[in-house]
């Protein structure tokens, strides 16, 4: 494919043929062109990146959650204020929350081969991917169950129910809209992350645009990985914002 | 005026309550020697301004806060030495309602009147009954499927009143239940803890800073400033012998009182305790004495459906009238002092 060409050739195409020839003219010389080329690498990069994603999340989640919420109910005026507890868990948590990604990653090389029995590849990367995410998590849960309005676990505190009770029932509950939310934007970041791959020979979306527009020069394939990691995006932030939303029921 | 139905028995014990706060720089003490009995059925009101200490008293009672020193005792039994499991069996026979509802607001009113014997352990099914019970009991039997958000003010304080009731409690505490309703609501919302009170025996608590609460239900009422209890009482006494210059502070009735009221001419003060409902006093004196009644200022308010107030009218010249009028006042069961300008 001619880039200039396109180019110079488009603006003529709808002068000449109206909008119906501009469409044939794109197709013909660049989507059909990538589709037809490119389906093959796109569309299980897309897949690689999807799996990487859920697996990351959801694994950062089951430690974020945990922790957000020990964060929330240790710390000074919490439920169960432990002063000392809850800063040396924040201190850690801002610790490796500092660490970018991609440092993470190559640090962790060796502590992956352990835990995964590999070192490289689209499986094996989702494990610094949780190793770095899920500090993210936590302080995002911290955030979200923070927003629950006082007075309603000291309405809980004064019917007499237990910790695990206002953990449970009132804390986490009422802070699901703001965890749904939170939920969207960390697996956005995680999506982000999964671009890095390509350091330990993953796969992914991220992978594919790097190694065909830096390496081989291929700059369709990379503009339509990247077409494919917006839209994704996209897809992720409106559905998380609008099942928020209808999970709110403090809206009307 | 209410009476409790049951002999009375104290039920709140509060003995010497201190609670002093650490803050930078020093210390403030909300409570200082804090002593109270509220006996079995009563509806015992505390009013104060604000940072008098009513808050941190209120929730000394179910040890939302910890006090610094002193006693609470409840029903016989020191709340302040309790471990955690006794302590939340205790909270639920001491329930609370707040200023600004505390409800759930991402579940039903059904879910959140069930919430204290989701906690307790009822079975569901009983639960559900007892949810539709105190729905009924406090009028919202038809937004059981409704949010929080979709009420109003009032409707919210019903359904934290419901879910308050829920665990068959021996004490409601308010704290401030009403102060974030206009009056209407308000009226409504007292006359519902009046039949509370009335119907099903439990003893209430309330806070406040309006003197329309305490007068349209208490029995009796303690005047807290400064974290001390200036002055305590039935709710008829202290309105009309209010001594402590906090109480005075506080009731418009008895406004900017004795000390300081001056009159420009020799006055007669003459001050409705509770007595005389409906007796025509200005005609009566006009024809027993004889004596043009020139009336200076006069506030006077129902309380409990009786008057209270003062009245100071303008002193006869002559001593022998002024004598007349006197006595013909205290006759009438009125209390008179002479007001020199």
């Amino acid at each position: 494919m001619n880039w200039s060409h396109v180019f110079w050739q488009a603006p003529y195409k709808l002068c000449m043929d109206g909008w119906n020839g501009l469409g044939t003219f794109l197709y013909n010389n660049v989507f059909g062109f990538v589709f037809e080329r490119s389906w093959k690498i796109l569309w299980p990069a897309l897949g690689e990146t999807i799996y990487m994603t859920v697996l990351s999340t959801l694994l950062s989640y089951i430690i974020g959650i945990a922790l957000g919420v020990l964060l929330v109910v240790t710390r000074k005026g919490g439920i169960k204020p432990l002063p000392k507890f809850n800063m040396a868990l924040g201190t850690i948590i801002n610790f490796l929350r500092s660490i970018p990604f991609i440092i993470l990653l190559v640090m962790l090389l060796n502590v992956t081969l352990a835990v995964t029995g590999r070192m490289t590849g689209t499986m094996t990367i989702s494990f610094p991917l949780t190793i770095s995410a899920f500090p993210y998590v936590a302080r995002m849960v911290e955030g979200s169950l923070m927003e629950v309005d006082g007075g309603v676990i000291e309405a809980a505190k004064a019917m007499g129910s237990t910790t695990w009770q206002i953990i449970w029932k009132v804390l986490l509950p009422e802070a699901k809209p703001s965890l749904i939310n939170g939920f969207s934007i960390c697996k956005t970041t995680i999506l982000g992350y999964t671009t890095m791959a390509s350091v330990a020979a993953g796969g992914g979306l991220g992978a594919t645009a790097v190694t065909y527009g830096l390496s081989y020069r291929q700059y369709d394939i990379m503009y339509a990985a990247s077409i494919m990691l917006v839209v994704l995006v996209q897809v992720i932030t409106v559905a998380g914002t609008s099942l928020s939303r209808k999970k709110d029921h403090r809206i009307r | 005026m209410l009476e409790a139905a049951a002999p009375e028995t104290p039920l709140i014990e509060v003995r010497n309550l201190r609670k002093v706060y650490q803050v930078p720089g020093g210390e403030v003490v909300a409570l200082d020697g804090i002593d109270l009995t509220i006996n079995r059925g009563q509806i015992y009101g505390i009013i104060g301004m604000s940072g008098a200490g009513k808050s941190t008293l209120i929730r000394c009672l179910n040890r939302l806060d910890t006090p610094t020193d002193g006693q609470i005792l409840i029903d016989g039994q020191n709340i302040l030495a309790m471990n955690n499991k006794q302590l939340m069996t205790m909270r639920r026979k001491v329930s609370m309602i707040f200023q600004s509802f505390n409800l759930l607001m991402q579940k039903t009113v059904a879910r959140n009147v069930r919430y204290p014997l989701e906690i307790a352990g009822v079975p569901k099914a009983k639960a559900n009954e007892r949810v539709k019970e105190l729905l009924k009991l406090v009028g919202l039997e038809d937004k059981a499927d409704a949010y929080p958000i979709q009420l109003s003010g009032g409707q919210r304080q019903r359904v934290a009143i419901a879910r308050a009731l829920a665990s068959n409690p021996e004490v409601l505490l308010c704290d401030e239940a009403t102060s974030a309703l206009d009056p209407m609501t308000t009226q409504s919302i007292l006359a519902l803890l009046q039949e509370i009170n009335r119907e099903m025996g439990i003893t209430v608590v309330l806070i406040t800073h309006e003197m329309a609460v305490i007068r349209q239900i208490c029995n009796r009422v303690a005047i807290l400033d400064g974290g001390r209890i200036a002055e305590e009482g039935t709710v008829d006494d202290v309105f009309v012998h209010t001594r402590s210059a906090a109480g005075k502070r506080l009731f418009g009735i008895l406004s900017s009182d004795e000390e300081d009221t001056v009159a420009d001419v020799p006055a007669l003060r003459v001050v409705f305790d509770g007595g005389k409902e409906g007796m025509p006093i200005i005609a009566g004196l006009v024809k027993s004495c004889g004596v043009d009644v020139n009336i200076l200022s006069a506030d006077i308010k129902p309380i409990n459906g009786k008057p209270y107030g003062q009245m100071l009218i303008e002193s006869p010249d002559d001593p022998l009238v002024r004598l007349q009028v006197i006595q013909y006042l205290t006759e009438q069961g009125l209390t008179v002092k002479e007001v020199r300008s």
